[in-house]
């Protein structure tokens, strides 16, 4: 029973890792219906900007807008070109991708770096250490900044607007290649915050993203496509999954254990958890 | 007919007569190394080409067939005691899954029903439910991932990270002679040349046509009677099957299996070389394959930084300005001299 409670704050640090790199999978998938490969480089830029400020705090905002800033160039540099075409897009980013991992190399070396953790981040009540704490409340104020502006603001309601229908939202004026920019930058943004999350607990190099990518696209697939709910639900159950699957069997089972998960609970829900409800075919 | 088979019979006289011949052993075997992935370019031009199924998890299909026959050389080696490397890692009894492995026939059987039952089981319960596209992608990446992590982790039957290495002989050939590599040189391109022919017999036939309905309108083929799911989860097996016998080539000819051939990044490494070849056409694939080899070897002997740079960048441009890859701009140039 101990055992269970112990390898709560593990699973639940893993799974807002997944639920910050998720959720901006989520948002550009969801609404532009790219898949990009070169996301998980966006959270080793993260992770690389924490490394060259060495103070948390200061790092957020600044690998928000690193991260931000290249996903904004990578949109209107190369996928808008691709719009239509996901699979295209898929291969592109993971070009994309190849060549950030190796500027990454060129740039701090192929040994991974420390950053250090800031002392008040050491220490813990009772189980809970505070910088796995710290994770989970960034990913909670991820999740709550997201929905706010989503839902609360002029920006955020023509994102979902395009989101629901592309073609309908033009007619009704929105511009969707701007807003197709702003979604790539905030969903970008928060790979990075997840690269700055990441350092409290590991070490970084430049094969950092990779290890996260295909995990939280796991999430994106079992969440359903462009929910904010279902990306959430999926990221607590594929982390906690994950932790105890690696806890209670060993970590190499861990992985396939989750994979058949997904596939079995594709077979009950296809969509995703929530799905948009549609009457379109495809 | 003559004529539409002409080219294919100038390359293999080139491949099997000349190739032999004109190159010294350590360039003949690298070539059969290309041959070997282009049998698994062949599958992924079958599938994601004619298809329209974007599969990132060949190098599962691929480790599983090489891993069989690596298991089937160790024990042979070994006269059925314990390989090397279980030795090393404190196993003291041969593991029950490797037993039947002993028997040749068996091994190489499973290097194909092995991957074609993973692709089945998969593509069926996948396919039924409609998952497609994307998420199929990222089904099979996820495989690939889940399997690397896998074969490391079981140490004492895999060989963990290293994976498996340091074979001798083959059928009782001494593996390390210029004329074994020789005839298994032969032996690759001649599989290669003749699941070519069948693949292309594939795509002509009334199923590469609805195949190709499939990948164009899944939809409307339902409507009409057929069952989606099922052309694709067959095309997904035998694409399977292609990668499968292409690891039990590959693990005598370049002599070693590990997980790290048969990653994430091996796997999307031969989609690229599909594209970049020509995925419309199944010759494209082929080409592909064995052009990204060529470039890998040339260019990592020489920088091998550099090459990760080139490899994502000849991919960024491919992509943008050439999407039908080598067959495409062959195509293109063959109709503006006729035209």
């Amino acid at each position: 029973m101990t055992a269970v409670v112990n390898q709560l704050p593990i699973g639940l640090s893993i799974a807002a890792v997944l639920l910050l790199v998720a959720l901006g999978l989520t948002v550009t998938f969801g609404q532009m219906g790219v898949i990009n490969m070169a996301h998980g480089e966006f959270i080793m830029a993260g992770a690389y900007t924490a490394f060259l400020l060495g103070d948390l705090l200061l790092a957020l905002p600044a690998a928000f807008v690193v991260a931000g800033l290249m996903g904004l160039a990578l949109e209107r540099g190369a996928i808008r070109h691709f719009y239509g075409r996901p699979l295209d897009t898929l291969l592109l980013t993971w070009g994309v991708s190849l060549v950030l991992q190796q500027l990454a190399r060129d740039l701090f070396g192929a040994p991974n770096v420390q950053v250090p953790a800031p002392s008040w981040l050491s220490g813990g009540i009772g189980i809970l250490p505070y910088n796995r704490l710290f994770i989970m409340a960034l990913a909670v104020a991820g999740v709550a900044g997201i929905w706010l502006y989503l839902t609360r603001t002029r920006l955020g309601r023509r994102t979902q607007a395009v989101v629901q229908n592309r073609r309908l939202a033009a007619t009704s004026g929105i511009d969707p290649g701007r807003v197709d920019m702003l979604t790539f930058f905030i969903g970008s943004g928060l790979a990075g915050l997840a690269g700055v999350a990441l350092t409290l607990i590991g070490p970084v190099g430049p094969a950092l993203g990779t290890y996260y990518i295909v995990d939280a696209f796991l999430v994106v697939v079992a969440g359903g496509l462009g929910q904010l709910r279902g990306a959430v639900l999926a990221a607590v159950g594929l982390g906690l999954l994950n932790s105890y699957a690696e806890f209670w069997s060993d970590a190499s089972l861990a992985k396939v254990l989750v994979f058949a998960a997904v596939i079995g609970f594709l077979q009950v829900r296809p969509q995703g958890l929530v799905a948009l409800r549609s009457r379109a075919l495809t | 007919m003559i004529k539409r088979n002409l080219p294919f019979a100038a390359i293999a006289v080139i491949a099997l007569v000349a190739a032999p011949l004109l190159l010294e052993p350590f360039r003949l075997s690298l070539l059969a190394k290309y041959l070997c992935y282009a049998i698994v370019a062949l599958g992924i031009g079958l599938a994601w080409g004619q298809g329209g199924m974007l599969t990132l998890g060949q190098g599962v299909f691929f480790g599983l067939g090489g891993y069989a026959m690596a298991m089937y050389l160790k024990l042979s080696e070994s006269g059925g005691g314990l390989p090397d490397f279980m030795v090393w890692s404190g196993v003291e009894e041969l593991p029950a899954l490797w037993a039947p492995f002993a028997n040749p026939v068996f091994a190489l059987t499973m290097a194909v029903a092995g991957p074609v039952l993973l692709a089945v089981v998969l593509g069926t319960l996948v396919f039924r439910q409609r998952v497609r596209g994307a998420y199929f992608a990222i089904l099979t990446q996820a495989l690939a991932a889940a399997m690397v992590i896998l074969l490391v982790g079981q140490q004492g039957l895999t060989g963990g990270t290293n994976g498996m290495t340091n074979f001798f002989e083959l059928f009782g050939a001494d593996l390390a002679d210029d004329s074994t590599q020789r005839v298994l040189y032969l032996v690759v391109a001649g599989v290669l040349g003749v699941l070519y022919l069948a693949t292309r017999q594939l795509v002509n036939s009334r199923f590469g046509r609805l195949l190709v309905a499939v990948r164009d309108g899944e939809d409307r083929v339902r409507f009409l009677g057929y069952d989606p799911a099922l052309v694709k989860t067959v095309t997904f097996a035998v694409s399977a099957g292609l990668a499968g016998l292409a690891g039990a080539l590959f693990v005598p000819v370049v002599g070693i299996i590990s997980p790290a051939l048969l990653g994430v990044v091996p796997s999307l490494e031969l989609v690229v070389a599909v594209a970049v070849g020509g995925r419309q056409v199944l010759a494209g694939a082929v080409l592909g394959a064995v052009v990204m080899g060529y470039a890998q070897t040339t260019f990592s002997e020489q920088f091998a930084n550099g090459w990760l740079y080139l490899q994502g960048a000849l991919f960024i441009l491919v992509m943008t300005l050439a999407p039908k890859g080598i067959a495409g701009i062959l195509g293109r140039l063959r109709r503006a001299r006729t035209a």
